[in-house]
């Protein structure tokens, strides 16, 4: 617990499956829990090197930020998902291609 | 190996498989509540990382709000007793191996850096520093972001309303 | 115990503002009870200040309590509440005022269609002059001024209905704000130079000289102009006597204790910092004010105009006092006056009131009833409401055993002992001797019209009747502190203002270096005072003995004497042309200004230079495009086309159009390249 490496693997594993989610689960939702998750991540890291890094605030400052952009972003991307959903009566991300054509 | 330490590597491993779980189950609801478990983990590692005050918030904010949100956002597109489809698409081979790799070689990254590392002892308390930060040097981004944040506001609500 | 006491006074009238504006309507008696319980609570808690601070009877007697509102490293802003002798006894005027106010309005505007709202705005108006009273500092103080100046607003329109009490409101405003632009730039000079609003900090860096010469001049100027907009100096006096279209209570409220009091009140206050050229430019003002709008008041015929006119007079007597160093008096008289000028208000209201009354029984909707030409003759019709403006009107016009006496003669001789000290500046006391003159004939005209002589609509005075006495209660109370015996005691002396409130309210030295010291000034004061009281009581008595042969006797004809005098009669009719001239000369050029930058805007910029652009464009791009269109076109961006369509179709097996295969590529592309940098 006070290694920092200890931190970086977590937030790498937490990453990754985050990005798995995102490339591979059908349903929006699914996709954005996934994004959720690599935020999160992100939000380790930066937590953690100002813990390690002399207890530099600017990290939690940081991490305040991300936390409050993630909201912003759950928020408008779950309008657009409920969106798609009145629109198209789906919610699998394959089906919306329209910009394909 | 003291109580600490072991407490640690239990919530790691906690967060952890609560994230494969939300990344892996087929039911999007279990996904939810399993990604409402590992964000509690996350929230249990800032403490360990002295960070009290963004532990408080990501209790707030992510398992407060934007889990909620999600769930809720579950509720209204899914009819719970529909058919259950595959979760996941034709890319999920492909996918697994490429996050596989993303992942090897971030932790090489991370093992062969040689980290700048200062020692430093536990603040006493970091929200108030955290405010005079945010009301000194960060006040632009602070402005900002909450210019955004009624940004995001405004868009929700303008796309998620009833087209008339 | 004073803090919080006052904090009490500050804040009940609020709590009823906020009940009244939410549950008003549904509250029983529409919540009239509401409004006048806190504004009981409120004056009963000051009246306990009062009599702690009499007990007390300490003149260097000052609490002071504040918090930092904004801190953000070096910017500062505290703000608080300093409570001294001054405070208390004008929590205790504002307060008074405001009750009786309540009281006389519940009948005044018993079925009006927005009562309750009355009550709120009357709750917000009381706050928000609580609250410069209370303020020890130039900026909570400013915040309160706005304040003030919004529900004068909403109370001067509050029968908005009516085009001429909209416009009133506006104009009110209006006016006001001109004043404040001045009174926020001295706040601004005196923050820049001395980096504090609180008034013990402004007092300290005047005095180590901090801020000097032009600069503290323009600073004094600058707040002065605040107070001119809201006492209603002149030239800002024109929204003054409009403000009567606002209902009679409120005139009462706003016109003795708390709106053009407030002006005084930031005289009194900024006194300490005012240079020797600052205190001129509002002697000026303020005496010129004086005789001004005396003159004025002659020949109005609406009785509400003529409280008015005298109202400005008044005023500008206080910034008299100001200028010219005896700002103690000016506090004194703004005390003596607040009483004795809501008892006027409130009876003219009372008047008004039966007027209105009887000319409904009669089904009359064309008579005027704040004309005093339709009055007479209601002596015997309305005692009470005769004799208690009878004893208000004494002391105003400067009668002995009148309060108005005491304060009146207190500036008088400071104005006199300033003159002497500078024989060039003798005007002053002209302005303020003159005005008293004109103060006594006008007043005593106003009640020689309305109460004796014969009634000049004898159909009417059958319906005259008392007023109830929700109505004269106020009136007998004011009425009665007219007299002088409450401002000085413990003494009973009636010729020298002498008393609890000379021995409570101290004047201070200046903080600006070189000016006269208070000793110097009050020597000054005290010597002059004799003579300035035989002149004050000669004066007094020619105005009222002219207005009784005027009026009463009728041995001098008043319309004669108009005629004769009718380039002067007409100009004070019309108030000196002044809202015309504005119109002339201010709006109207200004207007068209305007129209003239907008013709040119328009005619020749728009149509010549734009368009002309336009035109030189329009010829430039049609040779380019033949160039375009021949060369480029058809040879090169065909070309290109050509080549990217067919790398396009080969490309076009990649766009697939799924977010997710995006993905894939995208986190493809970071393995490569961390393993690039990696190995």
């Amino acid at each position: 617990m006070d290694q920092l490496n200890n931190y970086l693997y977590i937030s790498a594993i937490l990453f990754s499956l985050g990005t798995f989610a995102v490339m591979t689960r059908r349903n929006g939702i699914a996709v954005l829990m996934g994004v959720e998750l690599i935020l999160n991540a992100a939000n380790i890291n930066f937590v953690a090197f100002s813990r390690f890094g002399g207890m530099n605030m600017d990290g939690h400052i940081f991490s305040l930020f991300v936390i409050v952009l993630a909201a912003a972003e759950a928020a408008v991307a779950l309008a657009i998902v409920i969106n798609i959903y009145n629109n198209l009566h789906t919610i699998n991300v394959d089906d919306a291609a329209l910009l394909k054509e | 190996m003291p109580v600490a330490e072991i407490v640690f590597w239990l919530v790691a491993a906690f967060t952890i498989i609560s994230a494969s779980f939300v990344v892996l189950n087929n039911q999007l609801l279990y996904s939810a509540i399993a990604l409402l478990f590992s964000l509690f983990g996350v929230a249990g590692l800032y403490i360990f990382l002295w960070a009290d005050f963004i532990a408080g918030i990501q209790l707030i904010v992510y398992i407060g709000g934007i889990n909620v949100l999600i769930i809720f956002g579950i509720m209204l597109t899914n009819k719970i007793s529909s058919v259950r489809l595959s979760q996941t698409n034709v890319q999920q081979g492909v996918g697994a191996v490429i996050a596989l790799w993303l992942m090897i070689l971030i932790s090489l990254v991370i093992s062969k850096t040689p980290w700048l590392q200062i020692e430093s002892s536990e603040p006493s308390e970091t929200v108030s520093v955290i405010g005079t930060l945010l009301l000194s040097k960060y006040l632009l981004p602070f402005e900002a972001i909450s210019l955004l944040l009624l940004g995001a506001l405004i868009g929700a609500a303008l796309l998620s309303r009833e087209a008339t | 115990m004073f803090i919080d006491y006052s904090l009490y006074i500050l804040f009940l009238p609020l709590l009823a503002f906020v009940i009244q504006i939410f549950f008003g309507k549904k509250l029983p008696r529409q919540g009239d009870w509401v409004s006048i319980l806190a504004i009981v609570s409120s004056l009963v808690l000051a009246v306990i200040m009062f009599a702690s601070m009499i007990s007390g009877y300490d003149p260097n007697f000052k609490q002071e309590a504040s918090f930092t509102w904004i801190d953000m490293g070096e910017f500062k802003i505290r703000l608080g509440f300093l409570v001294d002798n001054l405070t208390i006894i004008m929590l205790l005027v504002v307060t008074l005022i405001s009750t009786c106010t309540h009281l006389f309005s519940t009948e005044y505007l018993k079925g009006d269609i927005r009562y309750s709202r009355y009550f709120a705005y009357l709750g917000l108006f009381t706050f928000s002059m609580n609250g410069i009273v209370l303020a020890n500092n130039l900026i909570s103080m400013y915040m309160f001024w706005e304040l003030v100046g919004v529900s004068s607003y909403l109370l001067i329109g509050h029968w908005f209905e009516k085009k001429s009490a909209a416009d009133a409101s506006k104009k009110a405003f209006l006016t006001n704000r001109v004043g404040d632009i001045g009174f926020f730039i001295g706040i601004m000079l005196i923050y820049n130079a001395i980096g504090s609003f609180a008034f013990g900090d402004i007092f300290n860096g005047v005095a180590s000289e901090m801020i000097t010469g032009t600069t503290l001049t323009l600073a004094g100027v600058g707040l002065f102009m605040g107070a001119m907009g809201k006492s209603s100096q002149f030239p800002l006096h024109i929204w003054l006597p409009d403000a009567m279209e606002g209902p009679t209570p409120v005139s009462a409220l706003m016109h003795a204790a708390t709106m053009v009091a407030a002006g005084v009140y930031l005289a009194v206050r900024i006194f300490p910092i005012l240079t020797p050229d600052a205190l001129l430019v509002v002697a000026y003002v303020g005496g010129f004010t004086a005789l001004f709008a005396a003159s004025i008041a002659i020949t109005q015929r609406d009785i509400k105009k003529v409280l008015a006119y005298s109202t400005v007079s008044q005023l500008g007597y206080m910034i008299l006092a100001v200028g010219t160093g005896v700002y103690t008096a000016a506090f004194f008289h703004l005390l003596t006056h607040a009483m004795f000028k809501a008892n006027l208000f409130y009876g003219s209201g009372s008047v008004i009131h039966s007027m209105h009354h009887a000319l409904h029984e009669k089904h009359d909707h064309d008579t005027d009833p704040q004309d005093m030409m339709n009055m007479g003759g209601f002596r015997k019709k309305m005692p009470i409401t005769h004799w208690s403006m009878f004893l208000s009107t004494l002391a105003i016009a400067g009668v002995p055993f009148f309060s108005g006496f005491l304060s009146k003669d207190a500036i008088l001789a400071g104005t006199l002992s300033f003159a002497q000290h500078h024989p060039q500046h003798f005007l002053l006391p002209v302005f303020g001797f003159g005005a008293a003159l004109i103060t006594a004939f006008y007043m005593f005209r106003m009640m020689f019209l309305t109460f004796y002589g014969k009634s000049q609509m004898p159909e009417l005075i059958d319906d005259i009747h008392e007023s109830p006495k929700i109505m004269t209660g106020p009136l007998v109370l004011l009425g009665g502190l007219s007299f002088f015996i409450w401002y000085t005691l413990p003494y009973f002396n009636f010729m020298s203002s002498h008393g609890w409130f000379t021995d409570l309210v101290v004047p201070k030295d200046s903080s600006v270096p070189g000016n006269p010291s208070a000793d110097y000034i009050s020597k000054g004061a005290h010597h002059a005072h004799h003579l300035a009281m035989y002149l004050s009581i000669a004066v007094a008595f020619i105005g009222i003995f002219l207005s009784w042969t005027f009026y009463i006797k009728k041995s001098l004809s008043a319309e004669a004497w108009s005629k004769r005098l009718r380039l002067l009669y007409r100009w004070s009719q019309n108030k000196y042309y002044f809202d015309e001239n504005y119109n002339k000369y201010l709006y109207q050029p200004t207007l068209r200004l305007a129209k003239k930058v907008a013709w040119v805007d328009w005619e020749l910029y728009d149509k010549y230079f734009i368009n002309g652009f336009g035109r030189l464009t329009n010829l430039a791009s049609r040779v380019a495009g033949k160039f375009d269109y021949d060369g480029i076109d058809q040879v090169l961006v065909d070309g290109t086309a050509k080549i990217a369509n067919f790398l396009g179709s080969l490309l076009k097996t990649v766009q697939t159009g799924k977010l997710q295969n995006y993905v894939l590529y995208v986190t493809c592309g970071l393995i490569i390249l961390m393993i690039i940098q990696t190995f």
